[in-house]
This record gives structure tokens, sequence and C-alpha cells, in this order.
């Protein structure tokens, strides 16, 4: 819009006018006079889509604005042709670029996208990484056996297994009574959802992390899930040898079915995009990351979310309901509903979705 | 620009190819823009969680601290209520903060606005939401993680505990991640490969005026003396694309020096006689007039991109 130096050389205030397109001398100073009152509109809509997004945009803007595209996208491999100014080519090249951002932009807004996600987006990649699933689960399932047995050989292992700060009253030799107090709910709620807060927090890192090192082809995933569950059994050994198993596993379940099944969907995630790195199959390894990248992703969403329940059941259900049995029920019906909603819960995929996925 | 910048600058460019066939120009982001985006986005984060925590601690910190005393507790629901917020809050505006704004229109954080460059799926796909989920939960793990590892190292040897060979695993992690970009030539960092995404400048350019429209270049008479200039095609044959977009940039920022070096220059080149006080009308006289020519051999689909071709 504005050029104040060449203004001020030729004593001119301002050069708002379109310049008269006979007074150019050179045939391509002609031919951009021609169409720059076409650039500057589409530069307009641009800008005010880049501002705040299509509501800005009149329909009468919104249906140019593709033409629009079109002749400036045109009128560029002309002027690359023709042309010889630098700046008028460089002008372009930005505008097509930008121009193209918004016609190709991210077509769903993040509460659309959100909707797609929680009907259907999730459950279906959870299903699409069922070999990585089935592989984490056999993994943790190993790690926690190999957690028991280390302990039963030697009870050395129970602390370097189980760091002092968690470890609290739950060391061998513990009596009955102090292992069960350590089951035992709060009296008041105070301090709970600080806790609960500060939980989810914690947990959402690690998964985080379980994830993210699946870049380094799976391997550090899969050790990180060995030692949380080799944690976990040297601890139900520990409940086992005072009698206690079935109190622990109560006492675990209510918060445990849904955190270790959202631990478990993070290692798989990243175990998915170490396995496509490392077989890639007949794509790039280039392709095959991020094809498995992207899918990871969406999956650990739903792990965020997955954790902020699960934090929520620790510092309030665990800690408010005492009985075994209502405990088991929690964990059970939690659990019963992950598995429902990832397995069975298959809705049609929206027609736009696999429109836009062949495309 | 020095010539090794130029080769440099054309070693990013890419053309992505849209669906309806037409090349879109881009160009790889420097590596040394993207370090300077993140340290800013790094600041602006800190500086709002820095004001955030002032905030709170201002306008309910005071009612909690008197609630805290008069019950004698060690927490009482409202400081509870603030611990709350307060973790809820850092954990939002960590992933937040990069999420919300790199699904906008921009495609661009404030850090990578101000530096001018944004994301866009690799090879010209749509940007998708996943995309920017999975480069931004890799960042943990490529940069924070070992700088805290890094740092906790650091404060507990300083504390007399031997870390051992702790510290030289947290310095090889961060530099693995660090280094990535640099093996490859799309500057991509490991998110990037996970997302399929790269980082490329995203310029602003505006339209400047025509040059032709105006002056001496128009009618190749000076507006001063009322000279005429006309070259003749010897004169104009000794110079290419390359001196003519220069002599171009000269003429937009019209620094009366640099004008008057560039017009004894080419007068020595072409053999005329170096006259003073009308340097601009004879530059605008001979870039109308080279370009011209330039861009008529052009149209027969001869270039000629420099002085030396």
């Amino acid at each position: 819009m504005k050029a104040p130096m060449l203004g001020s050389w030729f004593g001119r205030k301002e050069m708002a006018a379109p310049a008269d397109i006979e007074s150019a001398a050179l045939r391509s100073d002609r031919f951009r006079l021609e169409r720059e009152a076409d650039w500057r509109r589409l530069e307009d809509i641009i800008a005010r889509m880049e501002k705040g997004g299509l509501k800005r945009i009149d329909d009468d803007d919104l249906l140019a604005l593709p033409t629009l595209y079109r002749t400036a996208a045109s009128s560029l491999s002309v002027a690359r042709e023709t042309s010889l100014d630098l700046s008028t080519l460089s002008y372009l090249e930005s505008l097509v670029q930008r121009a193209w951002f918004q016609v190709y932009g991210p077509r769903k807004g993040f509460f659309a996208w959100l909707r797609e996600f929680l009907f259907g987006g999730w459950s279906r990649a959870v299903r699409e990484i069922w070999l990585d699933i089935c592989i984490a689960l056999f993994v943790m399932v190993a790690g926690a056996v190999v957690g028991w047995l280390l302990v039963v050989q030697d009870q050395d292992w129970y602390y370097r297994l189980v760091p002092a700060q968690m470890a609290g009253g739950r060391v061998p030799g513990a009596s009955r009574e102090e292992l069960l107090s350590t089951l035992q709910v709060e009296e008041s709620t105070g301090g709970l959802s600080a806790f609960a807060a500060y939980l989810f927090s914690n947990n959402a890192g690690v998964c985080i992390l379980a994830f993210a090192l699946g870049f380094a082809f799976g391997i550090p995933s899969l050790m990180l899930l060995i030692h949380n569950m080799a944690l976990l059994g040297a601890a139900l050994w520990l409940f086992n040898e005072a009698g206690l198993l079935v109190e622990f596993s109560a006492w675990l379940s209510v918060h445990g079915t849904t955190e270790l099944f959202g631990i478990l969907l993070a290692g798989s995630a990243g175990l998915h995009i170490g396995r496509s790195m490392a077989f890639p199959g007949d794509r790039s390894v280039l392709d095959a990351a991020s094809a498995s990248g992207r899918r990871s992703a969406v999956v650990m969403v739903g792990v965020v979310i997955m954790m902020i329940v699960a934090a929520l059941l620790e510092a309030f259900p665990r800690q408010l309901v005492a009985a075994s049995e209502s405990r088991f029920a929690i964990g059970g019906a939690f659990l019963t509903f992950w598995l429902a909603y990832f397995f069975l819960y298959k809705p049609r995929r929206l027609d736009h979705d696999t429109a836009e996925e062949a495309a | 620009m020095s010539s090794a910048a130029l080769a440099n600058a054309d070693k990013r460019a890419r053309v992505l190819v849209t669906p309806e066939g037409i090349a879109v120009p881009v160009k790889v982001a420097s590596r040394a823009s993207r370090f300077g985006a993140l340290a800013l986005d790094f600041m602006f984060l800190n500086i709002a969680l820095v004001l955030f925590q002032i905030l709170l601690s201002l306008t309910i910190g005071g009612a909690v601290e008197d609630l805290a005393d008069a019950a004698d507790q060690s927490i009482s629901g409202a400081a509870e209520f603030l611990v709350v917020i307060r973790i809820l809050f850092v954990f939002i505006a960590w992933y937040g903060y990069f999420l919300v704004q790199e699904l906008g229109p921009r495609g661009a954080t404030l850090g990578k606005r101000a530096v001018g460059i944004r994301i866009a799926a690799r090879g010209g796909g749509r940007l998708t939401p996943e995309a920017v989920i999975a480069r931004n939960l890799l960042r943990d793990i490529e940069i924070f993680y070992p700088l805290i590892f890094i740092i906790v190292t650091l404060i507990t040897s300083a504390a007399g505990i031997d870390g051992g060979s702790m510290i030289w695993a947290a310095l090889l992690w961060f530099l693995v991640f660090a280094l990535f970009p640099f093996f490859n030539k799309d500057a991509m960092r490991a998110g990037d490969v996970i997302a399929g995404t790269w980082v490329i400048d995203a310029p602003r350019t505006k339209l400047a005026e025509a040059l032709s429209t105006q002056g001496a270049a128009a009618d190749a008479t000076s507006d001063t003396t009322g000279v005429r200039y006309e070259f003749g095609e010897e004169e104009l044959s000794v110079y290419g694309e390359h001196e003519l977009q220069t002599l171009e940039r000269l003429l937009r920022e019209a620094r009366p020096e640099a004008l008057a070096a560039v017009h004894a220059t080419i007068c020595r080149k072409i053999g005329w006689d170096p006259g003073a006080g009308d340097e601009r009308a004879f530059l605008e006289a001979f870039y109308a007039q080279l370009r011209a020519k330039l861009e008529g051999d052009m149209r027969f689909g001869k270039r000629k991109a420099d002085k030396h071709s």
C-alpha cells in the first residue's frame, strides 16, 4: 500500500490510487498493473482470515477466494517467465504461499476435531495399534512377574525397585497392621484435590515420556513399562506375604484399571512409532514415521484424558471408599467401560473424513 | 546479500506442488531462526507464568494466608484450590500455548511469527491437528527433560553427591536431539519427523511501486535537466539479470551515495563520461531500458544470468 520512499522522491504524498496502466513503459509492469487490484483484494482477504478465521469474511469474498488464488498463482508463473521485477516476484511468491495455506488450511476447528475424536476417532486409533497393545501388555505382565520373582529371590531387590519416598511404611518386614493402614481411607477430604492435580500432572508426564521415547525404536518405552511394572510386582509380593493381596488389589484397582490402561496405551503408542520406523515396509522411513506418529498422537490425547480420570479416582473414591468390594466394583466398572469404548464402540466414519483421507 | 548467503538461501528453497498443479515456492526455515523462535516462546511462557503467579498471590493469596492462620491447619480449602489452579494452569499453558497457536490459521506461535516462520505439512498436504499434537509432545523429551536432567545433576553434584556418568548421559541425550536438525537437509527436529511436518519461512512481502511508471524510467527524460538518456544495444549488453535486480534494490532503497557510486561504475563500464547531479534519472533510464531488453530476450527464450554469462 505505502511507498513513502518513492513518494518522497517524486514529491507525491500517497500513491493510493493505482498508477495509470498506460504510463508504464515496460510490458511486464503493465501486466502487473492490470492484475494488481486482484492481488490486493486477495491479500486483504488472506490477512483477515489469518487474523480471525472465516467469520470475518463475507460471502462474496469467500466465493471469490479460490478464483483469486488461482489468478495469483497463474500470475506468478507468467511473471516468472516474463518479468525481471524482483519486488513483484517476491510479493507474488509470498502472496501465493499465504493464500495456499488459507485455501488448504486446517478444515476442522479444534472443537469439531474434538467431537470427531470422542465419537469414533479415539477408539479407531486404539484399535489400529492393537498389535502394539498386545506386545506392550505382554511386556507389562512380564515386568510384574519379574518384579515379584526378583524380590522372592532376594529381598534387597525390593529396596532397589521401590524408591524410598514412595515406599513409606510399605517395606518388607512391616507388620500386617502397618501395611493395612496404608490402604485405609482418609478421614477428611482436605488436600485431596491438590493431590489429584499433582497426580495428574505427574502421571501425564510419565505417559508422555513413554510415548516420546518410542522414537528410539520403542526400546526405552518398553524398558519404562518393565520398570514400572516390576515395582508393582514387588509391591504385590509384599502385600501377599502379609496376606493382604486382595485388599491391596482392590485398593489399586480403583484408579489402577484406568491408569495402567493409560500407561499401556502410551507405551503402545510409543512402540507403534518405533516399530514402524524399524520396519517401515515399502514406505520410506519418514512416511512410515509420520503416519504412525499421527495415529499415536490421537491415542496420546486420549491417554491424557484417561490420566485426568485416573487422578480423580485416585484422589477421591480410593481414599474415601473403604470396602474392598466397592473398590473392585469401581475399578471393574471403569475397566469394562474402557474396553467397551475401545473395542465394541465402532461408529461409522463420517463421510467427509473418508473423502479427505482418500484425497 | 553475499554470494555465500545467496547459495544458502537457494539450498533451502523447495517447491510444493498443489493439487491443481501450481508450484508454490517455499523456503525451509533456517536453524538459527527456529532457535530464536523457541527462545522467544520460552520467554513469553515464563513471563506469563510468573505474571499469573503474581496475580494469583495478589488477588487471593492474602486471604488464603489469613484463612490458614485462623484455622491453624496445614492446608485450607482455599489454599488447596490455589494449588489445583496453579498445577492445572501450568499444564494447560505448557501444552496449550503451542497447540492452540500452531493449529490457528497462521500455523505459528508468537515466537515463530516474530521471526517470520510457520509450520506446514511436509509434501504439501493439509496440516492436521494430529500432526500438531505429535510434534509438540516430542518437544519435551527433545529439550526440556534433558535440560532439567542436566540441571538437577549439576545441583546434586554441587551439593557433594557424586552423579558419576549421569551428567554425560544427560548431555548425550540433549545433544542427540539438539543436533538432529543439522543432520537432515530439511532441518527437521525429531518431532517434525514423527508428525510429518516441517518449518518454513512465511514472508509477508508488501508490493512495492512499479518502477517504470514514473520519472526517467517512464520516458527516458530527466525531470531536473531535461536530458534524454538513450542507451544502445552495445551498452545494454554488458549486464545481466543479477545486476538488474541489484540496481532495482538500490533504486528502491534510494541512498544518494550508493546511487552515485553505481552511476560512476556504470558510466565507466559503458564508456560514458560520468557527470554529477542527475544520477537518479540516469539510473532510472538505464534500469528501464536494460529491463526492457532483458525481458524482450526472455520472451524469445534467451536469458542472461549476470554480466559474466
